[in-house]
């Protein structure tokens, strides 16, 4: 009995179980088996050529005393917190608003989208040409006659982390916005009779009611934000290149830089590897609160 | 661009015919005006006088984005024929991991060895004493382009030396114009660091830190006079945006920009846009204060192939790079020098002459590409970049240098 039943929940769904291998396959090898060897080499004092020389902590050590990668953090924390608030105000905001059964609709939301068919490349240049201060905003503006207009985010270290900004948030922000659309089309009409029968004012509905029930839309949006951001690297290469000087740095292009143009292998997967304890930091308790709650209640 | 491909194929399709013909893919990163009409010479001189064809690898950006994706390419397992790369402790690791060919027998065969000069060219193509790369240049930092048609708009002689070109600055600012040119990328604020190390801190000392990284000079009173220096350049240079370094050039060019630190393969820019030398724009090699320039330069290297043709291909290119028609040909348009003593370059300008002069009195130093890994250049090089474009005082950006500098192998 026992015998015939055990290969019965093996083979159950056996097809489905069959065609999922090559993902399984893919996740272990190639994401956890090439974490686990990154790790591992982020040890060693490997230069041009992976080599198990082990130095301890070594590469770490220069890596947090590096000025470069202190910076680079620094960025990623002013562009990431930035950008997730604005992103979602922004977006739930527009979301709003285009609900409010406005004219032309569609042409509102295709224009609001359309950055976001862009790649990061292409913004970042466009955006590079529009902060240019000879060509773009400040060149237009003293143009019509304010000669003292001064606005020229890209040359100046202390802000330039913001014109980037500016640009993702413009690339970005369509995308947000059609996701919350989409949740806000999902709140019931009824709902909304209901709140109009009590008497509840417009702002305290959105704030109290429709935010709440769309919470598994706003994860699904911080999650497609918090992704972009620890990535954000080709932005930032279009648009300053990591200038003036170093100070729009971020840590993906440190990591890039020191793998393949430093030619120094241990600093580079050093450095993906705080990445990758950074995210885990953040994610794990979260992921904890969100998921691990649900499956006690 | 789809009709060139087409003819090359044809092209190849025919050739294919006669025995042992190659298709040998070159990556390079010359892609300027000056570099390209340079790297042309090559091309032409390969397809006209072999059987095999060139095709152009060429790629676009300086070397620091062109070697990551030519040394990916190598280890990733699909070489190209033949690359270009700075020779020395670069590709030290890509040799000794047996992906480069051995060039030993044609270069006895060919007696590089008495050829090459200076020497020290063909000791950077060596590891553990056998010959990996084909030098093909010369190429020196330590020059100071001027314009003369800045200082003629500024009212004031064109300088000989640096310190006069810092003294004539505020005469070239009030004029409106740009005292000193710079492209703000990371590597030539280094090239120009470097070039005032030499010039101010004298070579002895120089020597001291960047081949025997002695930290205790690095932080000395002679290197705190260069940060000085440095640090008014970099008040000098304030207000020039631009970011390649051939657009820093171009502002030299046309005059928009009193003078430019860089190597001499900013001579081809200056001669590709019809340019005399010592009529329109001088050169002051050392910044006309100490006249020694390092031999740094651009050399061949042969990934390892399997195709015997593609083989037989690699080395007739290289023993062509290094002939003598050829090193005149390519040399006269790039505007650097040949790798050979033996032959005549009086077409050169006055600019080259000047440059064959100091190589025939043998002032030349090693290369930073010789001393320095990779891992310190882009240290040092990420150093200049905050330097260059902040207030980073001469004071801290010293403490920092010697950091680099004693953590250097």
């Amino acid at each position: 009995m026992d015998l015939s039943k055990r290969p019965n929940r093996l083979f159950r769904n056996l097809s489905a179980k069959i065609a999922s291998i090559p993902m399984i396959l893919t996740a272990v090898v190639v994401f956890l088996g090439g974490t686990a060897w990154t790790v591992m080499y982020s040890f060693t004092g490997s230069r041009l050529l992976p080599k198990l020389k082990f130095v301890g902590f070594d590469q770490y050590e220069r890596l947090w005393s590096s000025r470069r990668w202190m910076i680079s953090i620094e960025n990623l924390a002013v562009y990431g917190i930035c950008s997730l608030i604005l992103t979602l105000l922004l977006g739930f905001t527009l979301a709003a608003l285009l609900d409010r059964k406005i004219r032309f609709e569609n042409t509102f939301r295709t224009i609001f989208l359309y950055p976001f068919a862009l790649s990061f490349v292409v913004t970042g240049l466009a955006w590079q040409w529009i902060l240019n201060p000879d060509f773009g905003i400040q060149g237009v503006v003293r143009g019509w006659g304010w000669e003292s207009f001064s606005f020229d985010p890209l040359n100046n270290p202390d802000i330039v982390i913001y014109g980037i900004l500016i640009a993702g948030l413009w690339q970005g922000t369509g995308l947000v916005m059609v996701i919350m659309l989409a949740g806000l089309r999902g709140i019931d009409e009824d709902i909304w009779k209901a709140t109009r029968v009590d008497g509840i004012g417009l702002f305290k509905t959105y704030t109290r009611i429709v935010v709440p029930m769309m919470r598994p839309v706003f994860v699904t949006a911080l999650v497609i934000i918090a992704s972009g951001i620890i990535k954000l690297y080709d932005l930032v290469v279009a648009q300053t290149n990591g200038g003036p000087g170093i100070a729009s740095e971020v840590p993906a292009k440190y990591v890039i830089n020191y793998m393949f143009r430093a030619q120094n292998l241990g600093q580079g997967f050093a450095a993906s590897t705080m990445m990758l304890v950074s995210v885990i930091i953040i994610l794990v308790p979260w992921a904890y609160l969100e998921f691990g709650g649900k499956k006690r209640g | 661009m789809k009709l060139r491909t087409k003819l090359l194929s044809a092209v190849a399709v025919v050739s294919a015919t006669s025995v042992g013909a190659a298709d040998l893919e070159v990556t390079h990163w010359w892609t300027s005006g000056g570099e390209a009409a340079a790297v042309s010479e090559f091309a032409k001189a390969f397809t006209e006088k072999t059987d095999h064809n060139w095709v152009d690898g060429a790629i676009a950006g300086s070397g620091g984005t062109a070697r990551p994706i030519i040394i990916s390419r190598i280890l990733g397992g699909d070489p190209m024929a033949a690359t270009q790369l700075n020779h020395g402790r670069q590709s030290e690791e890509l040799i000794e991991a047996g992906l480069m060919t051995d060039l030993t027998a044609i270069a006895e065969a060919g007696g590089w060895k008495d050829l090459v000069n200076p020497p020290s060219l063909l000791d950077a193509c060596t590891f553990e004493g056998r010959i990996y790369c084909v030098p093909v240049n010369i190429h020196s930092a330590q020059w100071l382009w001027l314009s003369h048609d800045a200082f003629a708009k500024a009212g004031v002689e064109v300088p000989t030396d640096w310190h006069e070109f810092v003294a004539a600055a505020p005469a070239l600012e009030k004029a409106g114009l740009v005292p000193l040119a710079m492209g703000q990328q990371g590597w030539q604020q280094n090239i120009a660091f470097n070039t005032l190390t030499i010039a101010i801190a004298g070579i002895d000392d120089w020597r001291e830190v960047t081949v025997n990284k002695n930290a205790d000079v690095a932080s000395g009173e002679s290197f705190k006079a260069v940060f000085d220096a440095a640090a008014n350049a970099r008040e000098l240079a304030r207000e020039s945006n631009v970011q390649d370094w051939n657009l820093a050039t171009n502002l030299v060019i046309t005059g928009q920009a009193g003078g430019q630190i860089m190597g001499d393969w900013a001579q081809g820019e200056f001669q590709f846009a019809g340019q005399v030398a010592d009529q329109d724009y001088t050169c002051l090699p050392g910044l006309g204060i100490n006249e020694i320039l390092d031999t740094g330069g651009d050399a061949f290297y042969f990934p390892v192939v399997d195709d015997p043709d593609t083989q037989a291909a690699q080395i007739e290119l290289a023993n062509l790079l290094i002939s003598p028609e050829v090193q005149v040909s390519f040399n006269l348009a790039k505007g650097s020098l040949p790798v050979r003593g033996d032959i005549d370059m009086s077409a050169a300008n006055s600019c080259m002459q000047k440059g064959l002069k100091i190589l025939a009195d043998g002032g030349v130093l090693p290369s930073n590409d010789m001393n320095l890994t990779a891992d310190t250049t882009t240290q040092l090089e990420d150093l200049m970049a905050e330097f260059w474009a902040s207030d980073l005082s001469a004071t801290d950006a010293q403490a920092r240098y010697t950091d680099i500098i004693a953590d250097a192998d």
